[in-house]
This record gives structure tokens, C-alpha cells and sequence, in this order.
């Protein structure tokens, strides 16, 4: 008899990736299961990366090597706080998500494509996954390339062939290409310089390099890489790809994405920067974060004031959701503890905000047929439930106290305080009253205007909709009383990040 | 039964059953809940009881304590920290208490769940020992006090009670950016005990000097200083911030207007006595609020915003005491806190009633009332007598603890301008609200006395002001500061050396108030009023603010915007028309393919950018 428990916990990690991988692959052959195999299958993997989080909180990091080949010729996968934390938020979106796609799909996609919808959609969670758990720098590529294809393919499946999801998703296309390109070359310079793909590796060469900061190799795979990163996390002014993806996209799509993919692409700048280059190549050398910052804090006020003038409350979201990646990059680029707890923290918070608010406007899809402002309105009578989890997501945009976003902006702003920028603790605060007026258009429509049209007719969405939605601002609102898992991590994650390589 | 929370969290989240439950099992819960609050302040934490939560990095919240400041004496005299968590969390209690059974006829579903949260929050921040605690709860009365407003159904309500979240919401930001300044240094000062704790905040007489700019350690706290306290009288009403709060107490509802006059001004007053007793500023604050009170409800025609100017008229007393910042003033701060709760909430519930009975809420609209309405003209009386300290009255038995206060203290100026803002309450306030109200010219009005519940908690209030007035030693009993007491005494008298009740107490406040009312009705034909609106410093938001967003603000913006898609969309858009190698002009989409070029420039851009920043360092 095979020992297969052993067999489970000896392979966690690779299972992590493994499992999503063959269950996408399969799904096209389950038929009218798909739904409940996707569910199944991301289950099991919020299981598997819940299991590997409490091993990493426990313990040490972990390391894996595919296939048993030594690390530095093959695949090892690394698993340390940061990463475990990540594939958690990943992996439990993605099986929130898979839930609440059930009802969302059946309504925004012809039936003959259920199978390939569900199949691309596991893959594009194992690309996310593989990206975050991997410890090797041209393994990150490859899974980054499965992501975004599978996300490209996903957001052109929008409601009932939208043309416009279609050149959206061209559109993201081109631009995630080239953003693709440039992280490759960006790691195939650094391979030239140090002969190695493994970035505990990497970071231990480059350390041993006298003059790394001088070496003309470096510093171009340092600018091809942030400018790669830059254009996946959606930071101002790369960002152009993503309003028009998130409106079109089909509801889950957009939920899941959303919350997710711009937040590995934070992820894989986190690696970059702090575990490659390490903290004083990057902000003590080449202080070229100073963009960073200035291209984050640029953006959340560009972007707040462009979210203000949207008509459409998906597209309002979309662009708050660059404004937000703006705090996450500038918590980060301060690279105090705070700060990168701060940007953490905000990672798992805005996931969870964001994700319910666009699942609670999916459900709004549902019932009324648009998102937009005009949708919206008297949506507080008709569909309290769902008006109810917008709200509460916008009051976590905001700030307010007693959400997840007052315990993001909480450390943001003592991050900015500790680094000496009023200046950037000023423009966090600013970002809030944007975000108080794009809020509040929002609530306005929902509680002051009578409904219309079909709204007027509409009734709550089903459960199947609601509950995965409730699920999520609900997290959002438990962590924003009770910040002591969060932030304790996010804390401790930090510090283990900013003196650079594997701990 | 001892509990570990604050007890005002009974009211916020009980605010959450009323809207399941209906008809007679409603009324009982509402007027229920706010009574077991009050039950639970006084039975349910014992003295010295303290509840501490741990929270973010080590640090740790207090909800629960009575001694936000702990026990120890601060300052180089010895100054012990007051505690008025009991004068404010009972009074806050039975306001609610008492507001809710008034507002039993309210049909809005949500008014009385807000007031509930609202006055709920306001208990807690009585409760809180931490100033993120105090924070948090503070806010949440932002947002229950603005469903408060926008329950009332005029045509204006929408509109103030969009000016009064946004008043509300830049005072919490400021706010917060002051707490934040001052407490960095604090929370990355290892030496420091329990960062978050209130005593570290108390800025009194320990470091807030005037006008002077420093305060803690680092120089940025100086700044966090001024940030809390322009937070803190942003609530408080004081001119010119707190131009909102006559704007939009009188476009509530007849009953939100009773709970709104009650809880956010005095909460203010709360911290102010709390974080900034002695804070030398604060007296000219409160002087100033007094006078401009008076000036504006004198000038004001409805009858609710009479008393709303009044309130911040009244609030420049308690501001004044807090600023002698003595232990007498403090005492007397909250007394006639305590006091102008009941007596202000019984005048705005005498003028909901006329409100709910006729619709109308002019001046020039009423009068003739006391033929039907015998039950709301007296109450009305009673409450216009205490608040201009007529004896026997409540507020004969608070207020002259602060002007005593000033006058001990050899404070002229504030002397002066409180006993003349004094007789000028019972001007406007004292005799042209019943005047106007209930006497007057008779305009054919027959209304009825309200509903059995309002003119039962219009009773209740009235009798307090009553007993009060004659028999104050409860009200004494549980003030910040107690002093030894001699045997026949009571604190008033062993604290000023004089009883409340003395001849020349009694005859000079008499004097004070009969040459004010020959005053008023010498100068009755100028005092009668016309439709006007008055305005105030609200008229910043209501014409300078649109002007200015009109003529000076927008155009800049939208040369910015012009910049905006010159630079970041159009540029790159007609760069990238330059580098096309071969644009075929006739059938492509322009918008789609030229932005696509246009992210290629910029992506191009910030590869440069880093290139050249990389290649300079």
C-alpha cells in the first residue's frame, strides 16, 4: 500500500500548484460538474495552503525541491511567511470566488463554454498560486505567463460577447505582453550577471559583487523589471489596461482578478526588490524607489479624481483599485516596517473590500442587467442585503474606523510618518476624501434616488450570489476590529523582509 | 453583574433589533434599552473597574474605565486629572432614555436606531481610557447623528445634512491626523507606557500654553496639538467651524433635533474638560461662542434655530469653565452640562411639539398657542426659566459655579462677557422663544397638546429642571471634583464659600434677569421678527463655497484637466502618431488603436526614466 498521507504532506508545497494544474486540465472532461469540481479543487487548495500557513507560522520556512533535483539546477519552491500569507488570500478568493461563479457564469456565459471557462479559470488560480510559492526567479516568468493568459482569455468571455470585452482584453494583451517581456529580460540580465535562476541564489551573488551598483547589466535589469512589475500591478501611469478589463469582464472574473492578480504582481515586486536586490541595493543605492513613490502618490489622487467622474460603478471601482494599489506600492517603496506592513496588511484588505464590492455588483449585473450609476439607484430598498455590502466596502475604502481600511491606512500613515513624508501622509489622507466623494456617488444613487426601470422590479439575488459576497466584506469588517492575525503577520513578515534574501 | 464592555455598546448594537421588532413590543424596547444603559453605568461597573484590550504591535485600547486619565496627580501642582465619565455617561443615558420615549410617534423607521448608535457612541467615548477608543466611537456618532438628520422631511434636510457629514467627516481627519502626529513619537519612544493612553493626550495645564506652540517631544506634535483641538471644536460648534450646526439641527425632525442638540456639542465638552482643562485659549473660545450666540438667535426667526444658536451660546459657557480650567470651573462645566442637556432638550421637545401639531416653525408663523397647548406652553416655560437661571431652576444652580469660578480667578473679561451673555440668553431663549411661540399675536392656531409619550418625557424633563433647581446635591454628588464637606453644606457652598440660595445670590440674579426682560419688551417692536435668513459663517458653504468652486477653483481645474489629457493622453497620443510608421488613415478605430500606442509610449517613458535615474545615481 502507498503511504499516502506521507505522500501529501512530503509534497504540500508542489501540490499547491499541481493540484489547480490537473483539475483545470480535467475540467473539461467532468461535463455538468464543472462547477462543483472548480469548487472542490480550490477547497482543497485553501486547505493545502492553510495547512502550509500554519507550518510556516509555526516553524521556519520551508523548501521543496521539484523532482529532487538539487536547487540550483532545478525548481525549488520557497515558503516563508510572506508568500504563505499571499497564497492564503489567493487561494481563499479563489474558492469564495468559484462559489459565487456558479450562478454569475450560468447568467454571462453561453452553456457550451462552462467547461473551458471553468478549466481556464483553474488555471489562471494555479498560475497566481505557482507565481507566489516559487523560489525561482524563471519559474516566477512562466507561471506569470500561464496567469495572464488564462486571465486574458477569462476577461474576453464577458457578458454576452461584449465586443468591448473583447478589445479589452486585446488591449490588456499587448500591454501584459510587453510588461511580460520586460520581466524576462529583466531576468535574463540578471542570469548573465550571476549565473543563476534561484533567488536566494541571485540575492547571495549580487551580494558578493563589490560593485554591483556600478555594473551597467544590473542597473538595466533593474529598470526593466520595475517597469515590467510597474505595468502588472496596475501602478499609475501604467495602468491603462486595467479599467476597461475589470468593466468588462464577467462578474466572477472581475471579482477574482481584481482581488487578486494586481496583488501578486505586489507580490513579485516584494521578491524583486527585497529578497533579490535586497534592501540596500534598492533603497539605499539606487533610490530610483523615489518613483515609486511619486508615480504611487500621483496616482491616488490622479486616479481618485478619475474614479469621481465614472458613470459606471464598475469602472469606479476599477479605477479606486489603481488609487489602491498607489497606498500598497508607496507602504512598500518606504521600506520601514511599518510600511511594508502597512502595504501587506492592505494587500489582504483591499482583496477582501474590493472582492466583496465586485461580487456585490455582480450580483447587481444579476438582477438589473447593468452596474450602472442609474442601476444603482434605490438598489437600498429593493436589494438591501447587497446595498448593504457596498456600503460596507466603501466605508473600508475610506478608511472608517472598525474596517479593514482603517487598519491599512493605520500603518500606512505611520509608515509615512516614520519615513519623514508629511507630504505622503497627506496625500493618504487626500485619497480618502476622494474616496469619501466616489463613495458616497455610490451611496447617494443606492439610498437617496428612487429606483427605476428595472430596478424597480428587482428583488435581492440569490444566495448563491449574496453569501460569497457577505463572506468577503464580512472578513473585511472581522479584520478591521480584530487586526491581531493581519497585522501580526503582515508585521512579522515584514521583518523578516527588509534586510533582503531568504530568511 | 459586572460587564467588560462599554456600556454604551447596549445602545449601538441594540439599534439593531428595532427594526425587527413592531407596535407596542418596539415602543417597549426602545424605551427599554437607553434605561438598561443607564442601569448598567450605575449597577454594572464598579468603581476603579478598568477593561484593557490588547490591539496592533503591543499597544492596547481601554474602553472601559472611570478615570480616563488614570489616578495619578499631573502637572508641577499637583493638579488632579478629572473624571467626568459619571456626570456625562448618566446625563448621556437619560437623554436617551427620555428622547426616546418623545419620539415613540416617529414614523421614520431609521431615526430613532441612528439616535441610538449616536447616543450609544457617545457613551463610549465617556467610557474610553485610550484615545483610539475615543476616536473610533467618535466617528460612529458622525454616522449616526447624520441618519438623525436626514430623517427630518424638509426640503432643505438633504442638502444640510450633506454639509453636516462633510463638516463632520474633514473634523475627523483632522482629528486623526492630530492623533496620529502625537503619537508617533510616543509609540516609538520605548520609555513610554501604554502609548494610546488618554493621560498622554491631556494637554491642560501641562503643555498647551496659550497660544504656544509646543508641546511633547518632537516638534511635530506641536502641530498634533492644534490638529486635536481644531478636531475637537469642529464638534464643539465653535465659530467659525461650527457654522454647521445651526445649519442643520433645525432641518431634523421635530424629535432628531432633541437627540442631535444633546450629544455631539456635549461630547466636545467632554474631551475638551478631558484633554485641555486650563488651556488659557479655550476661555476667549468660549467667550466668543457665548456672544455670537446670543447676536445670531436674537437676529433668527425659527423657532429651532433659535435654540440652536442658543446651544452653541450655552456651550461657550461649559468652554469658558474648561478653560479657567480650575476645579471649581471643571465642576461647573459639567454640572451645567448635566443641567443644559435636560433643560435644552426639554425646550426642543416643547418646540417639536408645536412643530408636530401645526407644521410650522416660524416665528412670524406662531403665536396664541398657550389656549390648547397648556402642557407644552408650561414645559416650555420651565425649560426657558432654567436656562436663563431663573432660582429654582436647574441652571441657577450650575451656571454660577462658572462665573463664581471666573470670578474667582480674578478673570474679568470672562466674568463680564458670561454674565452679560446670561442676560442675554434669557432674552432670546427665556422670553422671545415662549413669547413668540405661545403668546404673542394670536395667528388662530388650535392645535392640541402632542401624544400622551411626548408630553410624558416633556413632564419628565420638566420636573428635573425643577428638582434640579431645589435639590441639587445628587447632581453634586457625582461631579469630577469632590471636596470635604462640612456638616449642613453642600459642595456648591464648600467650594465657593457661599450658599447657592444666599440673599445677594438670589437678588443679583433676579436684577440681572428683570432689567433683561424690561429690556426685551422695551424693545419689542425692533425684536419682531420678519422672514429672514440669517447668515452666518454657513454662508462659506452655501454661497462662498460655490462661488469659489464656480470662479476660482474649477477654472484652474479645468486647465488641469486640459494638461491632464494633453499630457498624459493626448502627448503620448500624438508621439505615438509620429513614431507610426505607416498610419492607414481610412479605416481604424483612432480612440482604440492611438491609445494602445499611447501606453506603449508611456511604458517606453518610464523605461527611460529609470534608465536615466539609474544611470545619474
Amino acid at each position: 500500500m502507498i503511504p499516502f498521507n506521507e505522500l501529501i504532506t512530503d509534497n504540500l508545497p508542489a501540490l499547491v500548484v499541481v493540484l489547480p494544474l490537473l483539475g483545470g486540465l480535467l475540467a473539461t472532461l467532468v461535463g455538468r460538474f464543472a462547477w462543483l469540481w472548480s469548487t472542490i479543487i480550490t477547497g482543497s487548495v485553501f486547505l493545502l495552503t492553510y495547512t502550509l500557513f500554519t507550518a510556516v507560522q509555526a516553524g521556519p520556512g520551508m523548501r521543496y525541491e521539484f523532482g529532487n533535483w538539487p536547487y540550483l539546477w532545478g525548481i525549488e519552491y520557497r515558503i516563508d511567511l510572506l508568500n504563505a500569507f499571499i497564497l492564503l488570500v489567493v487561494s481563499g478568493i479563489a474558492f469564495i470566488a468559484t462559489i459565487y461563479a456558479k450562478l454569475s457564469v450560468e447568467d454571462e456565459i453561453p452553456a457550451d463554454r462552462h467547461n473551458f471557462f471553468y478549466s481556464v479559470w483553474l488555471l489562471a488560480i494555479t498560475g497566481l498560486l505557482g507565481i507566489t510559492i516559487t523560489g525561482d526567479a524563471f519559474n516566477v516568468y512562466v507561471l506569470l505567463e500561464i496567469s495572464s493568459l488564462t486571465i486574458y482569455a477569462l476577461i474576453a468571455m464577458g457578458k454576452d460577447r461584449d465586443p468591448r470585452a473583447l478589445t479589452a482584453s486585446l488591449r490588456y494583451l499587448i500591454l501584459g505582453s510587453v510588461g511580460a517581456s520586460f520581466i524576462l529580460l529583466g531576468i535574463g540580465y540578471l542570469l548573465m550577471v550571476t549565473g543563476t535562476l534561484n533567488m536566494a541564489d541571485m540575492h547571495a551573488q549580487l551580494m558578493a559583487m563589490p560593485e554591483a551598483t556600478q555594473n551597467r547589466t544590473i542597473l538595466v535589469a533593474f529598470a526593466f523589471l520595475l517597469v515590467g512589475l510597474s505595468l502588472k500591478m496596475a501602478l499609475f501611469p501604467l495602468h491603462t489596461w486595467l479599467p476597461k478589463a475589470y468593466t468588462y469582464a464577467p462578474s466572477a472574473v472581475t471579482a477574482m482578478v481584481a482581488a487578486t492578480a494586481t496583488k501578486v504582481g505586489v507580490y513579485m515586486a516584494f521578491r524583486f526588490l527585497f529578497t533579490i536586490f535586497g534592501y540596500k541595493f534598492t533603497f539605499v543605492d539606487m533610490p530610483s524607489y523615489h518613483i515609486l513613490i511619486i508615480c504611487a502618490a500621483v496616482g491616488i489622487i490622479i486616479t481618485g479624481l478619475t474614479a469621481i467622474r465614472q458613470t459606471n460603478a464598475k469602472k469606479l471601482l476599477a479605477y479606486s483599485s489603481v488609487g489602491q494599489i498607489g497606498y500598497i506600492v508607496a507602504g512598500f517603496a518606504l521600506a520601514n516596517p511599518q510600511g511594508v506592513a502597512g502595504s501587506l496588511v492592505h494587500i489582504f484588505n483591499h482583496a477582501a473590500m474590493k472582492g466583496g464590492m465586485f461580487m456585490a455588483l455582480g450580483a447587481v449585473a444579476y438582477r438589473v442587467g447593468g452596474t450602472n450609476m442609474k442601476d444603482l439607484r434605490g438598489l437600498g430598498k429593493r436589494m438591501p442585503l447587497t446595498a448593504g455590502c457596498i456600503t460596507a466596502g466603501a466605508l473600508g475604502l475610506i478608511g472608517f474606523p472598525m474596517t479593514a481600511g482603517f487598519i491599512s491606512k493605520w500603518y500606512l500613515v505611520q509608515g509615512a510618518l516614520a519615513g519623514g513624508s508629511w507630504l505622503l501622509a497627506f496625500t493618504i489622507l487626500f485619497g480618502s476624501l476622494l474616496a469619501v466623494i466616489y463613495s458616497w456617488k455610490m451611496i447617494e444613487a443606492m439610498y437617496f434616488r428612487e429606483p427605476e426601470g428595472k430596478t424597480a422590479e428587482a428583488t435581492e439575488a440569490p444566495y448563491m450570489l449574496v453569501l460569497p459576497t457577505m463572506a468577503l466584506i464580512g472578513l473585511s469588517i472581522y479584520f478591521g476590529i480584530n487586526a491581531e492575525f493581519t497585522a501580526g503577520t503582515a508585521l512579522k513578515a515584514a521583518a523578516a523582509l527588509l534586510p533582503g534574501g531568504v530568511q | 453583574m459586572v460587564i467588560d464592555f462599554p456600556p454604551g455598546l447596549i445602545l449601538v448594537l441594540g439599534a439593531f433589533i428595532l427594526p425587527f421588532v413592531r407596535g407596542p413590543l418596539r415602543s417597549l424596547v426602545s424605551v427599554l434599552l437607553p434605561a438598561l444603559t443607564l442601569m448598567a453605568i450605575w449597577t454594572s461597573i464598579p468603581e476603579g473597574h478598568i477593561v484593557t484590550l490588547p490591539f496592533l504591535d503591543g499597544l492596547q485600547l481601554t474602553p472601559v474605565t472611570w478615570h480616563p486619565l488614570g489616578t495619578e496627580a499631573i502637572g508641577p501642582d499637583g493638579f488632579a486629572p478629572p473624571s467626568a465619565t459619571r456626570v456625562f455617561g448618566t446625563i448621556f443615558a437619560l437623554m436617551a432614555t427620555v428622547g426616546a420615549l418623545f419620539s415613540l410617534k416617529q414614523e421614520d423607521p431609521s431615526e430613532l436606531p441612528g439616535a441610538f448608535v449616536y447616543a450609544g457612541s457617545a457613551i463610549c467615548v465617556t467610557f474610553a481610557g485610550d484615545i483610539l477608543s475615543l476616536f473610533v466611537f467618535w466617528e460612529l456618532m458622525a454616522l449616526g447623528s447624520t441618519v438623525v438628520v436626514w430623517s427630518g422631511k424638509f426640503k432643505n434636510t438633504y442638502d444640510a445634512g450633506m454639509r453636516y457629514v462633510a463638516v463632520h467627516l474633514v473634523g475627523g481627519v483632522i482629528l486623526m491626523a492630530g492623533i496620529l502626529a502625537h503619537a508617533m513619537p510616543l509609540i516609538h519612544d520605548p520609555s513610554v507606557v501604554d502609548p494610546l493612553a488618554l493621560h498622554h493626550y491631556a494637554m491642560g495645564p501641562l503643555g498647551f500654553d496659550g497660544m504656544a506652540l509646543t508641546a511633547g517631544s518632537a516638534d511635530v506634535s506641536g502641530l498634533g496639538t492644534w490638529l486635536i483641538l481644531i478636531g475637537i471644536l469642529v464638534n464643539a460648534g465653535a465659530p467659525p467651524l461650527g457654522a454647521w450646526l445651526p445649519d442643520a439641527y433645525p432641518e431634523a425632525s421635530h424629535t432628531g433635533t432633541v437627540f442631535l442638540s444633546a450629544f455631539t456639542t456635549k461630547t466636545a465638552v467632554y474631551v475638551l474638560l478631558i484633554l485641555f482643562a486650563g488651556a488659557e485659549l479655550l476661555i476667549y473660545v468660549g467667550c466668543l461662542m457665548a456672544i455670537y450666540g446670543i447676536v445670531y438667535a436674537i437676529l433668527e426667526n425659527d423657532m429651532r434655530r433659535i435654540l440652536a444658536y442658543s446651544i452653541v451660546n450655552q456651550v461657550g459657557f461649559m468652554i469658558c469653565g474648561i478653560g479657567i480650567g480650575t476645579q471649581l470651573a471643571l465642576n461647573g462645566a459639567s454640572a451645567h452640562a448635566f443641567a443644559h442637556i435636560i433643560y435644552k432638550a426639554l425646550l426642543l421637545m416643547s418646540a417639536g411639539s408645536v412643530l408636530y401639531m401645526t407644521g410650522k416653525r416660524k416665528c412670524t408663523d406662531l403665536g396664541g398657542l398657550y389656549h390648547t397647548m397648556p402642557v407644552t406652553m408650561w414645559c416650555g416655560i420651565i425649560g426657558a426659566l432654567a436656562i436663563s437661571a431663573f432660582p429654582f431652576t436647574s441652571g441657577f444652580t450650575t451656571k454660577s459655579m462658572i462665573t463664581d469660578a471666573a470670578a474667582h480667578e480674578h478673570i474679568a473679561m470672562a466674568w463680564y462677557v458670561l454674565m452679560a451673555a446670561s442676560a442675554g440668553v434669557f432674552l432670546h431663549a427665556g422670553i422671545k422663544f415662549p413669547w413668540f411661540v405661545f403668546f404673542q399675536k394670536d395667528r388662530g392656531l388650535r392645535p392640541k397638546d402632542p401624544p400622551t409619550s411626548m408630553q410624558a418625557a416633556m413632564v419628565i424633563f420638566a420636573f428635573l429642571c425643577v428638582l434640579l433647581g431645589v435639590y441639587p446635591e445628587p447632581l453634586y454628588n457625582i461631579l469630577p471634583y469632590q471636596v470635604p464637606i462640612a456638616e449642613g453644606q453642600n459642595l456648591y457652598e464648600a467650594m465657593t464659600g457661599a450658599p447657592v440660595y444666599s440673599v445677594s445670590h438670589v437678588v443679583a440674579q433676579l436684577q440681572l434677569l428683570m432689567f433683561a426682560g424690561l429690556a426685551f419688551f422695551l424693545l419689542l417692536p425692533m425684536l419682531k421678527r420678519t422672514l429672514t435668513i440669517t447668515l452666518d459663517s454657513d454662508w462659506i458653504y452655501r454661497k462662498f463655497v460655490p462661488g469659489l468652486w464656480k470662479h476660482i477653483i474649477l477654472p484652474p481645474l479645468k486647465i488641469l484637466g486640459l494638461i491632464y489629457h494633453g499630457v498624459l493622453e493626448d502627448m503620448p497620443k500624438w508621439l505615438a502618431a509620429l513614431v507610426r510608421a505607416n498610419p492607414d488613415g481610412q479605416s481604424f478605430d483612432i480612440f482604440r488603436s492611438w491609445t494602445q500606442g499611447a501606453a506603449m509610449v508611456m511604458i517606453t517613458l518610464m523605461l527611460f526614466v529609470y534608465l536615466v535615474y539609474g544611470f545619474v545615481q
